[in-house]
């Protein structure tokens, strides 16, 4: 996929909240465009995070199964 | 039309049903709600200095208290008062204890971690609830 990533978080091995507050942090303090992945091994986050983006007028953009956890990507568009 | 807000009167004090709490508290901020929280007899105790590091869990389940106390180390589980200092940190989040309480129990505003914002009474809390869209009791 040619998608530049601005940020990874690697939030494997923290719980629910935990990778969802990673997220709204780094959407905080980036920069619109910005494509924030985020490394879960909490179930709960690839229906957390996009519901979250739907919420906050972020884009979704994806969820990448890995061997063992998610990568969730979201863009910030505003 | 109701507010974005979550209410939670926590009376429980039990550290199996304090982290729901702070869980709901990161929740409901990420998701863009308010929330209030009224700390009363056992919830209120729980969140004096130090208390938080030596609570029990629920007494139905007792047997399971080692294995789930293991757990949370080992895992790096964060405490309800990690998840309280999360929320307030990304949102707004109040913290207010019960008076009835305090006097009941002999607890004073020094004695209650600095995440405690403030005294309240049933009143404020109904009245605040009923304008909020969730409210809760743990």
């Amino acid at each position: 996929m040619d998608l530049t990533i601005t940020k990874t978080i690697d939030a494997r091995g923290s719980f629910c909240p935990g990778p969802l507050m990673e997220v709204i942090r780094s959407m905080k303090a980036g920069a619109v465009g910005d494509v924030i992945a985020v490394y879960s091994t909490d179930s709960g986050s690839k229906t957390d995070i996009p519901l979250w983006a739907k919420k906050a007028g972020q884009e979704f953009i994806g969820v990448i199964a890995h061997e063992g956890y998610d990568e969730i990507r979201v863009r910030k568009i505003k | 039309m109701a507010e974005e807000r979550l209410s939670m009167i926590v009376f429980s004090g039990t550290v199996d049903k304090l982290m729901p709490m702070g869980i709901l508290a990161a929740g409901a901020v990420a998701m863009g709600m308010d929330v209030e929280i009224f700390l009363t007899f056992w919830g209120l105790a729980a969140l004096k200095k130090g208390a938080a590091a030596n609570l029990p869990i629920s007494a139905d389940f007792a047997a399971m208290g080692p294995m789930l106390q293991e757990i949370m180390q080992v895992q790096k589980v964060p405490s309800f008062l990690d998840n309280l200092r999360d929320a307030k940190e990304l949102g707004n989040v109040k913290i207010y204890a019960c008076g009835m309480s305090m006097d009941l129990l002999g607890i004073k505003m020094a004695d209650l971690d600095e995440l405690v914002d403030d005294v309240a009474g049933v009143a404020h809390f109904i009245e605040r609830a009923k304008e909020g869209k969730m409210t809760l009791f743990i």
